[in-house]
């Protein structure tokens, strides 16, 4: 398995989705949250890019932003890639849920919507994973007591 | 014994009236009266143990715990250890871990309680029958441990259920527990036929 040149992608990409591409470098690529969807639907269904694979979907917390962090795979053609958005609003942090496309990420989403409270747009069935209904606040975002 | 009163008139007369009643008292207790126990045969005799209800209930209790099989994080290989054969849980009578509860005596809390599985235990030691014990093994069970400070972790499983012992550690040793199965002998044997599991009523 090989990292795929995320820096030669992410020009590939600004150009096919103008504006679309927050940074690019040899590690991830940064992307703006209202083109999520469309930069996925592009990942997984452009031959020769072939992401048929979400292995990972987490979040961070650093305060000023929420991070999502997805790590998909091509089995096909042997390559991953380190694919994050940045969600800047703190009371309702919502991006466009990958379910419809990687159906790996529907329990992923619904523990980050539980412990983080990221809201996800087109989930088929957003609840809390772990934790109770009723329980107040989401534990790990940093200001969780 | 029928008093006999003989009706005499000088003390003379009355002390051999007495003298005739021991003669003829002796002379009636020329052979032993048999035992109450002359029917049993001569090996039973030696075999016989008098005893209170309450203990022998209390000592057939003690070496004959079933224990739940109730694992809920690394606690519970410990648990697994000391019923496997190298500590041999079944010298003390704790033979076979049971999964359910209505044919357990006895709820081994092997781990971390979380609030989500809380209102689990609580139904398992409901379903117990009595007379039932509660062992809380390690340190999670026994205040949280180490998630004591955590929003998801029961800080102390006697919030939940009574408890009967506790086996510190993190994780306890097989021997711990043994030990602490010990010490449970020692307070079932101390049980009553109206209150076996000491419990506060």
């Amino acid at each position: 398995m090989v990292a795929i040149n995320s820096e030669e992608l992410g020009k590939r990409i600004a150009e096919v989705f103008t504006g679309s591409v927050v940074s690019a470098d040899k590690e991830m690529l940064v992307v703006d949250s209202v083109h999520l969807f469309q930069v996925a639907t592009y990942l997984k269904e452009t031959p020769g890019l072939d992401f048929d694979y979400l292995t990972v979907v987490t979040a961070a917390d650093y305060m000023e932003y929420f991070e999502m962090i997805y790590r998909m795979v091509s089995l096909k053609q042997n390559h991953s890639l380190i694919l994050k958005t940045r969600l800047y609003s703190r009371d309702n942090p919502t991006v466009a849920s990958l379910t419809p496309l990687w159906r790996a990420a529907y329990y992923q989403e619904r523990e980050i919507f539980d412990l983080f409270g990221i809201k996800f747009e087109g989930h088929p069935d957003l609840r809390r994973l772990l934790l109770w209904e009723g329980f107040n606040g989401h534990p790990l975002r940093r200001d969780y007591l | 014994m029928e008093i006999i009163r003989p009706e005499v008139s000088t003390p003379q007369e009355a002390d051999i009236a007495e003298g005739q009643l021991i003669n003829s008292f002796i002379s009636q207790c020329t052979s032993p009266i048999p035992d109450p126990d002359k029917w049993l045969e001569e090996d039973l005799k030696r075999n016989i143990l008098l005893t209170t209800v309450d203990t022998a209930l209390a000592w057939a209790r003690q070496r004959s715990i079933f224990p739940l099989m109730f694992g809920l994080a690394c606690c519970a290989f410990e648990m697994i250890g000391m019923a496997a054969s190298r500590f041999d849980a079944a010298r003390f009578g704790l033979d076979i871990f049971r999964w359910s509860p209505r044919q357990a005596d006895l709820m081994i809390v092997a781990g971390t309680v979380t609030w989500k599985m809380a209102p689990a235990v609580r139904m398992v030691y409901d379903q117990m029958p009595e007379p039932k014990w509660v062992i809380a093994m390690g340190a999670c069970t026994i205040s949280g441990g180490t998630f004591r400070e955590s929003y998801s972790v029961c800080p102390g499983i006697n919030r939940i259920v009574p408890v009967d012992v506790y086996v510190p550690g993190c994780p306890p040793r097989p021997e711990s527990l043994l030990y602490g199965i010990t010490r449970l002998h020692a307070k079932i044997i101390k049980g009553t036929i109206d209150n076996p599991s000491l419990s506060l009523k």
